[in-house]
């Protein structure tokens, strides 16, 4: 992870939906780069053109709802987003986070953090530090973990020849 | 021990007890591929060391969201995967075919008890016939593509159970948008949406179809109604039922199963549904918002374009025309939908009465292809989404209802109840 502590937090609410942060007619694109150029377009227009390397974004609940665009976390990580927070993720959005490599955190008390505030991940002890402040957050279950380490799902299957399957 | 349907579907597929909970690896039955999605599918495929997909027999590729192509990229992204498909002995629903769900289904290569995966996030449709469906990623299908299996959590389920009879006019899709607003976007995060009661045995497909699509519209990992003769029947119109594996049509949860939440209604009490911008749990009675001004009318959509959701608005239609200050896209599922609609004559009085009536496509829905809204124009679409930006402008806006609302309105030129026509 970068250095955090230039990173500029960006702060969202409940419910930001994929096509918030990328709309369905750029889904024919796959370049990261490209696709950050279009990210929240239209929604907070000022995101493509400010964000850099190690930002965080923070939203609040169900961040990632709506469709599996996995174009969605890309054009994140494009934009230089290396880890979202939220009180909670939609399903799909948090599967397709770990997969791609962009680490969604969940943190119960991700309202309370603003923009001004200034954030160091202690997440292997469980928690993150706001501006001082310690917010608990929820660990990764194991098996996802090995994803993580691996440094995703493409480098988590080139380790293998074949899968294993109904095993824990 | 008591089991959900989701619970027995997984124990079932892994040859011994699975529980709400558990993380485990799972063979699927059948992955759905489509235009939008399905290329970087591919590509994770090809990045995973992939050379030879799992099974061709089980990968459902459909081209549906930008269909005919409606840009170069669109075109490159179609030839793309028509390459790879025959390369790998992969069939190809091409451009005209129509939506990925509806046309999946129609292959009948997917039965009751069927774990399916799609890229795409209304993938839980298939629980309309008794499978569990989820929408995954594309990295994930690059995974499903190369091993045939993916990393599951098995989820809790959440229990809606609906009695009585619907009144006229009012029907699966305001039942299901009552539902999502009272539980709200993020109530069945993780969960499987199991429906239940007098109201889902006595829904036909279609409907089933409509409830169950929409489940992840509140969070909902799949949606699920338990397997019946109504199945076994409309599967048997697509698919060999009796090659099924044995008790596929016998699947329902096991008495005093534990569930996450229960929610009940006597769908009697029901009136037409209407979701507001810009979320889909933004839910009010149709009263409440009567009398809005309208722009454009979509009737389509895999929630909502099949043949009976177009003879339900025809029924509403009656001899009238639309309105003349309103755009009405009207789009079928599938091609299968579109020829009963045209052997119906339902096309025509579509026409005559003043709409677009296109060929079978996701059209409007996703705002990728035609039929955008413009700044502070203001669309009311049978689709399942009501995103700010989701038909085209983030300045529009886009509400959500019934076949039978969104004729009235259409010809109202306003929302209007379809009890009053």
């Amino acid at each position: 992870m970068s250095d955090m502590k230039d990173a500029r937090i960006w702060k969202f609410g409940d419910d930001i939906d994929t096509d918030a942060i990328i709309p369905g007619r750029f889904l024919t694109i796959y370049d990261p780069k490209e696709l950050a150029s279009h990210a929240f377009e239209g929604t907070r227009d000022e995101f493509s053109r400010d964000a850099k390397q190690g930002d965080v974004i923070v939203g609040g609940r169900n961040f990632g709802c709506g469709s599996s665009r996995e174009h969605a976390p890309i054009a994140l990580k494009g934009a230089g987003i290396e880890m979202v927070i939220a009180k909670s993720f939609a399903r799909i959005f948090y599967r397709n986070c770990i997969n791609t490599g962009l680490l969604p955190v969940v943190c119960p008390e991700a309202d309370k953090i603003s923009e001004d505030d200034t954030i160091t991940p202690h997440l292997d002890e469980g928690y993150i530090e706001v501006s001082g402040k310690k917010f608990a957050t929820e660990p990764v279950p194991e098996f996802l973990s090995k994803i993580i380490e691996a440094g995703g799902l493409v480098e988590y299957a080139k380790g293998i020849d074949e899968v294993e399957t109904c095993i824990k | 021990m008591t089991k959900t349907i989701t619970e027995k579907i997984f124990s079932r597929k892994c040859g011994c007890d699975v529980s709400a909970g558990e993380m485990r690896v799972v063979p699927v039955d059948a992955a759905m591929v489509h235009d939008i999605t399905g290329p970087l599918a591919v590509n994770m495929f090809h990045r995973m060391k992939g050379e030879k997909v799992f099974d061709p027999e089980k990968i459902i590729m459909i081209f549906d969201h930008q269909v005919p192509a409606d840009s170069i990229t669109a075109a490159e992204n179609h030839i793309m995967m028509r390459e790879f498909a025959k390369e790998q002995g992969i069939y190809n629903y091409d451009v005209k075919e129509g939506i990925c769900h509806q046309v999946a289904l129609e292959t009948g290569k997917i039965m009751p008890g069927d774990i399916v995966v799609g890229v795409d996030s209304h993938t839980c449709t298939y629980g309309a016939v008794g499978a569990f469906s989820t929408g995954i990623g594309s990295t994930d299908m690059g995974f499903v593509l190369r091993f045939g299996a993916l990393y599951f959590r098995i989820p809790e389920s959440v229990r809606i159970e609906a009695d009585g009879k619907f009144a006229p006019r009012v029907g699966a899709k305001d039942l299901i948008m009552k539902t999502i607003g009272d539980i709200g976007a993020d109530g069945a995060t993780y969960r499987a949406v199991e429906f239940t009661g007098q109201a889902f045995e006595e829904m036909e497909i279609p409907g089933r179809m409509t409830c169950c699509n929409m489940a992840i519209e509140m969070g909902g990992k799949a949606g699920i109604v338990p397997p019946d003769e109504k199945t076994r029947k409309w599967l048997s119109k697509y698919g060999d039922v009796d090659a099924a594996k044995p008790g596929s049509f016998d699947l329902k949860a096991d008495e005093g199963a534990a569930y996450a939440g229960k929610v009940e209604y006597d769908v009697g009490d029901l009136v037409p549904q209407v979701a507001v911008p810009h979320n889909v749990d933004n839910v009010v009675d149709i009263d409440e918002v009567e009398g809005t001004h309208l722009d454009q009318v979509f009737i389509g959509s895999c929630t909502n374009g099949r043949f009976e959701d177009f003879a339900e608005a025809a029924e509403v239609m009656g001899d009238m025309n639309f309105s003349p200050d309103v755009r009405v896209i009207a789009i079928p599922a599938s091609r299968t939908e579109y020829l009963k609609c045209l052997r119906a004559g339902i096309i025509e009085k579509f026409v005559e009465a003043g709409a677009l009536f296109e060929a079978p496509c996701c059209g409007p829905c996703m705002g990728g292809a035609f039929g955008l809204i413009g700044v502070e124009e203001v669309s009311l679409s049978t689709s399942n989404r009501n995103f700010r930006g989701r038909q085209g402008s983030t300045k529009g806006e886009v509400y959500l209802c019934s076949p039978a609302t969104a004729a009235a309105s259409a010809i109202k030129g306003e929302i209007a109840d379809p009890r009053e026509m």
